[in-house]
């Protein structure tokens, strides 16, 4: 009985190990290969935009781990040498930042008018804000399109900013975070003669800093992630985030694509190195609608 | 948890304040529930102005334009618009190619995801490591993979190399009737870790006595899973199956950066159809389109969440 147990982990542990290699072959692959020249690049990877038909059998990728010798000349050409990428970097982050600070900023003050007063008219503007946060883009957008229109600041970023930070995804986590704050504690503090205000930036707000940090670390891989709304809501190609531009690759390009596609992800995966316990810890508590 | 009763503040042990002892609705208890009222509005209507502005106001206008002949002359059309926007052969195709795409890749995220949740329980070593591989490409942008996958799926790629080596035939991947396959693959790689988490905090809620009561007692593995463990893991089957599809209508994202603004037909999603009425100006359409996605979204809601009461009523409070 025993043995056959030993074997069950192994070969679970085997699965494991088959299925995290498929997890990061991918990002290891975009980083590696983001250190080749340019002209590994192109006998490795050129035929793949001369689609011909008919091509040779030899003629396939030559998909390549390892290097032959690292190289850092597709980072001096994207970050020193042409400006349109760093343009576009930047371009992201001045889209995402305020979205992050601001949406969260307010999501602590509206959680915490939903966990402190609770009654029917507010539990219904609660799930109000759930079925908002599950609507898809298709509904949402066009309704982004025509207020943006109506303020005049179409084709500008706060086309997105603003929606971007009244969104409700991180109202719904933080007030179902702050709703674990001990009641005790409030009640504590506005015996000892704390205002409102006070509780809440004295109290609710260390209570929650955790959970503060994993809703900014998922409102930002969302934002940092966005195709949708610069499509949609931006139409100069000079204002576009990094996301989109990315897939404006041509054929010479490509050494260099990859290597804008790592600075990238660097962000988010600082990020994701720096603070994945809160990010599960974050992920773990939005489990169910209810409560 | 214990939650408040509904309809008033919520203050735990209210009854038995002194000045509120039998006296239902004093002049005290109607001030206090007025600066209640006063003291939320102020912390929720920042929120709520947002909200109303950027979503409720507009969205009000979309059905607006949904149920009219647009901007001229304001006539109402009733369900004309509606009629139009299924009869045309472009929404069609991508109703159908968003459908089939959500069919198909929900219950993979939602399955595969309790599989890895359920691997990821057993005692392995290296357990928080795979968590984080498992995880990391959702922090991973998609702009910056599709490279990769491009490389993968080209006609010239390295699975076609695979392929061959099996003595198969070349696919064109992208633009061929195996494109969703790709995008399928795609999407689970980067949702399977958010999935799995979820589950995974289902997992750890579940009662250990009612595990080991059911070890004792002899339960088959099988049993212990169906009857135990999916039982109470339904709301987050729930919520997972929700995200899921939310997450599967955002797969224009992938696609868009895989194969452009116009992919093969089988990749043609609701957003594309969106995209080029926005550029069309096309606003009853695009307004009628936008109505029926949130009706279809709400129904879909509620069904789920039908399902799930039905479901798992016995295992909750």
């Amino acid at each position: 009985m025993k043995k056959k147990h030993y074997f069950g982990r192994g070969a679970m542990f085997v699965l494991c190990a088959v299925f995290a290699i498929m997890f990061l072959m991918p990002t290891v692959l975009t980083i590696t290969n983001s250190f080749m020249s340019e002209s590994e690049i192109k006998s490795n990877y050129g035929m793949i935009f001369s689609t011909t038909e008919g091509g040779y059998v030899s003629k396939t990728v030559n998909l390549k781990f390892i290097p032959d010798k690292v190289s850092f000349s597709q980072y001096i050409t994207g970050l020193i040498r042409s400006p349109d990428y760093l343009v576009k970097f930047w371009n992201s982050v001045f889209l995402v930042l305020p979205i992050v600070v601001f949406q969260v900023a307010i999501a602590a003050v509206t959680a915490y008018g939903f966990t402190r007063w609770r009654g029917k008219v507010r539990s219904l503007i609660f799930f109000f804000y759930v079925i908002l946060m599950l609507m898809p883009y298709q509904v949402t957008l066009v309704p982004n399109y025509l207020v943006s229109e109506w303020l005049g600041v179409i084709n500008t970023r706060w086309s997105i900013v603003l929606p971007g930070i009244f969104a409700p995804f991180s109202v719904f986590l933080l007030t179902k975070f702050m709703r674990r704050v001990p009641y005790a504690l409030i009640e504590a503090a506005k015996i000892d003669g704390a205002g409102e205000w006070q509780i809440f930036t004295r109290i609710c707000l260390p209570q929650c800093r955790s959970a503060l940090f994993s809703i900014a670390i998922l409102v930002f891989i969302d934002y940092w992630n966005m195709v949708e709304q610069p499509l949609v809501l931006l139409n100069d190609a000079n204002m576009q985030p990094l996301s989109v531009f990315l897939s404006n690759i041509n054929e010479g390009e490509i050494g260099l694509a990859f290597a804008m596609a790592t600075v990238y992800m660097f962000p988010s995966l600082l990020i994701f190195l720096r603070g994945e316990m809160y990010l599960v810890e974050g992920i773990a508590h939005s489990g169910s609608i209810k409560g | 948890m214990k939650k408040p009763a509904p309809g008033g503040p919520f203050r735990p042990g209210q009854q038995n304040f002194f000045w509120t002892c039998g006296m239902k609705h004093s002049k005290l208890e109607m001030r206090v529930k007025l600066k209640d009222f006063l003291r939320s509005l102020c912390f929720l209507s920042p929120s709520l102005l947002g909200v109303c502005v950027f979503f409720v106001v507009p969205f009000g206008v979309v059905v607006y334009y949904a149920f009219t002949d647009g901007f001229g002359t304001g006539e109402f059309a009733g369900i004309e618009n509606f009629k139009n926007l299924i009869e045309n052969n472009i929404f069609r195709l991508a109703a159908k190619n968003t459908a089939t795409f959500s069919a198909v890749a929900v219950p993979f995220a939602v399955i595969l995801a309790i599989v890895l949740a359920l691997m990821l329980e057993s005692r392995i070593p290296l357990k928080s490591h795979f968590r984080s591989f498992f995880l990391s490409p959702m922090m991973v942008p998609v702009a910056s993979i599709v490279l990769i996958w491009q490389v993968l799926f080209n006609y010239n790629g390295s699975v076609n190399e695979l392929v061959m080596l099996f003595g198969g035939q070349r696919i064109d991947w992208l633009n061929s009737d195996y494109c969703q396959l790709v995008v399928i693959l795609l999407f689970l790689w980067k949702n399977l870790g958010y999935n799995m988490i979820l589950f995974m905090a289902g997992l750890a809620n579940i009662p250990k006595e009612l595990l080991e009561v059911a070890d004792v007692e002899g339960a088959s593995r099988a049993y212990k899973f169906f009857a135990i463990k999916l039982r109470y893991l339904s709301p987050t089957v729930l919520f997972v199956t929700i995200l899921s599809l939310i997450n599967s209508f955002k797969i224009f994202r992938e696609v868009y950066l895989l194969a452009g603004a116009y992919p093969y037909d089988g990749l043609y999603t609701l957003q594309h159809f969106m995209n080029n009425m926005f550029s069309a100006m096309n606003y009853t359409r695009l307004s009628a389109a936008a109505v029926l996605m949130a009706l279809v979204m709400i129904v879909i809601i509620a069904v789920l969440f039908a399902l799930e009461n039905w479901f798992g009523k016995d295992v909750e409070g």
